[in-house]
């Protein structure tokens, strides 16, 4: 290396160093990427939060199309997604299934009375014993599952309109074509 | 209305720093002399008009006047007036507040204290310093202005952050913020020299108790910053390696970097564009720290309320600033000589390991710090990288650092032999290796070989410091005492400041050693009336009853603690919910002691009166914060050594109580 | 404002971001051995609290962190690993949920880039060093040679060498 040459490589390092912070603005560091993606849902069985003597299952997902969806009657995002729900439960391409977390039964019926029902079915986890294996860490999150079970995508945050049509919509499509 | 007045006084005091920034810069160019001298009076008042905002926001918060959003975000009326005054500082626009009216001020001391300057250096300097003032002006009221209105007026404020109300860490901030902007000051010294063409010893000479007094802020600002979280985060720790805490540290460890090179620069005109470098570069990691506190691109604890227009805001004043600077570096030090030839045996030698070893750590704090931001941006994965990679890395390279810091100052200019060397610092060898033995012996060691190894080291920096004070007074006058007396205040203290710097050094090592490997933690349920018995000291718990402060109600623990009969102490560990909301705090309750603290933390209540609670004993770990205030006390006396009196005496003003509030 | 409500919800989760003073105790978990108890403390002090801001699971009162260290606590407690434990995790949650991020190809940038960083700056550093002592005298300024000329005459002074 020239000599001169030398003296430029401060200024080329910190040429790399602001293209990785110009990078980190523009992502959200509170964000966790889920392992969990191409691998199969985990085993698990909980009691169906309308009728305590059903069980909503892993073997439930099988077979269709599933947007399993993480939330809870205290969890104000949650309920700004519930509209966007309801209208996606329209769409008979998939299913809604719900995983109550960390909640009580009682206040997430009253929910569902109140402002309608958009799960296919419902899970109640009150203590986290199956959000653990799912990985989750926060209410809501949604993650895609396709046809054979396995998790495909996980969406952390409300599902809003833009979020649906730029990546779920798309994916949900791609999975159906997969057949 | 004095909010607006404020806010006018911030916009005069922009224009003002781009006037300090063109004038006295082009007048240096051109050679046109009354515009260098502008230089001065701008500076002047640009300070005038930062302090008037200023003090029109502390005004605003002494009178609670929640129309300035600010002011109701961050204080309460129930807050007491002390906290009243720290919480101007305690968010995000304040805190760029004070940022600016330091870098006013240092922008000030510096025309006050550069009378026997060259004129267009002078100039150069206060024009580098009002561009980087352009920048936090221009963010302030671009992106974060302190003066915002609210409207409707809420009757009441949302409160300081809890956290925040604590004597510590109202004084943090401002040390913390005077060595970081207090570098741009070395920084400006150091782009005057490249703009003007002149490295020379004489730029290093002026430039160096400027850093010195920076970087005493800044050690006290993070030893404070420590002091705190050890105390009032309520376990027990007392360094994290959070991204923030990382920001302070990687400004002091070039920083340090720049004091011993400066010295190089300054006697041997060697290592002179390499000091350049550093110089810009304590600066940088300054602003960067800035940057990374604040845009939200990283993680962290004590994160300000983050948003991605400032962090753009700033980075873009990064590229400005300090790409502006390494373009200007790349320019002009090629033509830099590097003078002063040296051997591989000198001190040269030493203190450019010195540099690499300081540089390599801030390599590793700046790459543990972005690791996740590396691995997130090219798709490798999410990581977290906390204290075990911290630690692994640094305790790999310390003990060189130490080794070198009981050899380095011993050795002499340019050319030293081995057998000479030898010769002076057998004793202290043998006197550590000794140590090292001792040490090793399992009732000390307690079976871990880190505590032999960092008793050796601190042995080993005492010992060779001492044998450099004997050298040093070996051929004065009379009994060693008056010599040294004579030496303090001749030309001796630059020389004493750095023995005092060093051994703080040696302290901070037991520190370390002591507390990490021989404290005991302890989680207990207590009822009233129970005792517990824990590294010699019993713990007796009375009970636990309810208590009122100013702005926050308490749970109050009784513990009176004893050492075999005796007792030494009583303590009252707390458990606060602040009436402004949030989460409840605990304050720990700490008998504080030169060779151990030990330390009660209530948890919560857990039913028939008893208390889930934590009990710590943490041998030597106030030698921590001593040793780090040992090296500020080091390098303060350093400052005062009469090179640099004997310039100042020249000069007329009274220049003792404004370098004391610089 | 919008922007004013914005920025209030943003300080309100600064203000529930930063719980990090409230204080729990490990109390309620017990243990046979003391030893037993260090290991599950320091096993939990690894571990990152994947909603806080930068804590650990020993040092988080979050819900979430209450639960991994309760689940933690039952696979300790039921015989399991350290390494069993820390895959069940990272199967879950990534390796982010990991402060000590093992070593393995993909964190090799992480554990040997800085040194990787530094030996090449020692590289220069050392080469500087030798060449400095082959080079001819760097032509010196007249200032510049006085002054050496003062350093050299002072190297003959009896004495030591000062700062």
């Amino acid at each position: 290396m020239s000599k001169s040459l030398r003296f430029l490589v401060p200024l080329i390092i910190f040429g790399a160093l602001v293209i990785l912070l110009m990078i980190g603005l523009g992502k959200d560091p509170t964000k966790v990427p889920s392992p969990l993606i191409g691998k199969p849902v985990p085993e698990f069985s909980l009691p169906a939060l309308t009728d305590p003597e059903r069980r909503v299952e892993d073997e439930d997902l099988q077979g269709e199309i599933s947007l399993v969806n993480v939330w809870a009657s205290w969890c104000v995002s949650c309920r700004q997604e519930h509209q966007a729900l309801m209208a996606l439960s329209k769409n008979s391409d998939f299913q809604i299934v719900g995983i109550n977390w960390k909640d009580d039964a009682q206040d997430a019926r009253e929910v569902l009375r109140m402002t309608g029902n958009p799960y296919a079915m419902n899970g109640h986890d009150p203590d986290n014993k199956v959000g653990l294996h799912w990985g989750v860490y926060g209410a809501p999150e949604t993650f895609v599952v396709d046809r054979q079970g396995i998790i495909r995508y996980k969406h952390i945050g409300p599902i809003t309109r833009e979020v649906w049509e730029k990546t779920l919509e798309p994916l949900v499509a791609k999975l159906k074509a997969e057949g | 209305m004095i909010p607006e007045l404020g806010h006018l006084a911030l916009i005069l005091a922009l224009l003002l720093a781009i006037a300090q920034a063109g004038f006295p810069l082009a007048g240096s160019l051109t050679g046109n002399r009354p515009w260098m001298t502008m230089a001065r009076p701008l500076a002047y008042g640009q300070l005038a008009f930062v302090a008037i905002a200023f003090a029109a926001l502390v005004q605003a918060f002494l009178a609670s006047d929640f129309s300035v959003l600010y002011v109701a975000q961050n204080s309460n009326s129930l807050l007491p007036d002390i906290y009243k005054i720290s919480a101007v500082w305690g968010g995000h626009e304040g805190s760029l507040l004070l940022w600016a009216l330091m870098m006013a001020g240092w922008g000030a001391a510096v025309a006050a204290f550069s009378r026997n300057l060259p004129l267009p250096v002078v100039a150069r300097v206060i024009a580098v310093m009002g561009m980087v003032a352009i920048g936090f002006l221009l963010f302030m009221l671009l992106t974060s202005n302190p003066f915002e209105r609210l409207f409707p007026v809420p009757p009441e404020g949302r409160d300081l952050n809890p956290l925040l109300q604590d004597f510590g860490l109202a004084i943090h901030p401002p040390m913390l913020y005077m060595g970081y902007v207090g570098f741009s000051v070395a920084f400006a010294f150091a782009l005057a020299a490249l703009i003007g063409g002149k490295l020379d010893a004489a730029w290093a000479r002026w430039s160096r108790p400027w850093t010195t007094v920076a970087w005493v802020f800044l050690t006290i600002g993070i030893a404070l910053g420590s002091w705190w979280a050890y105390y009032e985060l309520g376990w027990g720790g007392w360094w994290f390696w959070d991204p923030v805490e990382n920001a302070s540290l990687m400004p002091w460890l070039v920083g340090t970097a720049l004091i011993h090179s400066l010295a190089v620069t300054e006697k041997r005109a060697a290592f002179k564009s390499w000091t350049v470098l550093l110089a810009i570069s304590a600066f940088s990691l300054s602003l960067l720290g800035t940057f990374l506190v604040r845009s939200g691109v990283l993680t962290s604890v004590h994160a300000f309320a983050t948003d991605p227009e400032r962090g753009l805001f700033i980075l873009l004043f990064l590229c400005l600033v300090i790409g502006g600077s390494l373009a200007l570096y790349a320019w002009r030090a090629p033509e830099v000589s590097e003078g002063g030839r040296f051997d591989l045996l000198s001190r040269e030698s030493g203190l450019l390991l010195n540099n690499l070893l300081f540089v390599a750590f801030t390599v590793l704090v700046l790459f543990g710090t972005l690791a996740p931001l590396i691995y997130e941006a090219f798709n490798l994965g999410k990581i977290s990288v906390g204290f075990p990679w911290f630690n692994k890395m640094f305790l790999a390279l310390a003990p060189f650092l130490a080794l070198l810091l009981g050899i380095g100052p011993a050795t002499r200019w340019k050319h030293d032999e081995p057998w000479r060397l030898t010769k002076t610092l057998w004793i202290a060898l043998a006197l550590s290796i000794g140590m090292l033995a001792l040490a090793s012996l399992p009732a000390i060691s307690g079976g871990d070989q880190w505590v032999p190894i960092g008793i050796a080291l601190a042995a080993w920096l005492l010992f060779s410091h001492l044998t450099l004070v004997r050298e040093r007074l070996k051929h004065k006058h009379g009994s060693w005492r008056q010599a040294m007396l004579a030496d303090f205040s001749g030309n001796g203290r630059s020389f004493y400041g750095m023995v005092v710097a060093h051994l703080g050094v040696a302290m901070f090592i037991v520190g370390v050693t002591m507390v990490s490997n021989h404290e005991i933690e302890k989680d207990l349920r207590m009822s009233p009336g129970d005792s517990h018995e824990m590294a010699g000291y019993r713990f007796e718990f009375l009970g636990a009853q309810k208590v009122n402060g100013p702005n926050y109600r308490a749970d109050q623990g009784h513990f009176i603690v004893y050492r075999g009969q005796r007792q030494i102490a009583e303590l009252f560990p707390e458990k606060r919910s602040y009436l402004g909301g949030g989460m409840p705090m605990t304050e720990a309750a700490i008998d504080a002691g030169f060779f151990r603290d030990v330390y009660v933390s209530l948890g919560e209540a857990v039913g028939g009166g008893d208390w889930a609670l934590r009990l710590y004993y943490k041998p030597y770990v106030r030698w921590i914060w001593l040793g780090a205030g040992l090296m500020a006390l080091g390098g303060a006396i350093a400052v005062s050594d009469r090179r640099y009196r004997t310039a100042r005496a020249r000069r007329t003003a009274p220049t003792e109580a404004v370098a004391a509030k610089a | 404002m919008s922007a004013l409500i914005k920025s209030l919800a943003l300080s309100a989760l600064l203000l529930l971001g930063s719980g990090v003073a409230s204080a729990y105790t490990l109390e309620e978990f017990e243990f046979d051995s003391p030893e037993q108890h260090d290991e599950f403390r320091d096993l939990i002090a690894k571990l990152r609290c994947l909603v806080c801001q930068n804590e650990s699971l020993a040092g988080s009162q979050a819900e979430l962190a209450q639960d991994l260290r309760n689940e933690v606590y039952r696979m300790m407690r039921a015989g399991q690993s350290e390494d069993e434990i820390l895959d069940f995790l990272i199967e879950r949650y990534g390796d982010f949920v990991l402060y000590d991020p093992p070593l393995k190809p993909s964190t090799y940038l992480l554990w040997f880039g800085p040194f990787v960083l530094i030996g090449i700056g020692a590289f220069v550093v050392v080469r500087t060093l030798l060449s400095k002592k082959q080079t001819q005298d760097d032509p010196l300024s007249e200032a510049e040679r006085e002054r050496l000329q003062a350093l050299l005459d002072a190297k003959h002074a009896p004495r030591s060498p000062d700062s």
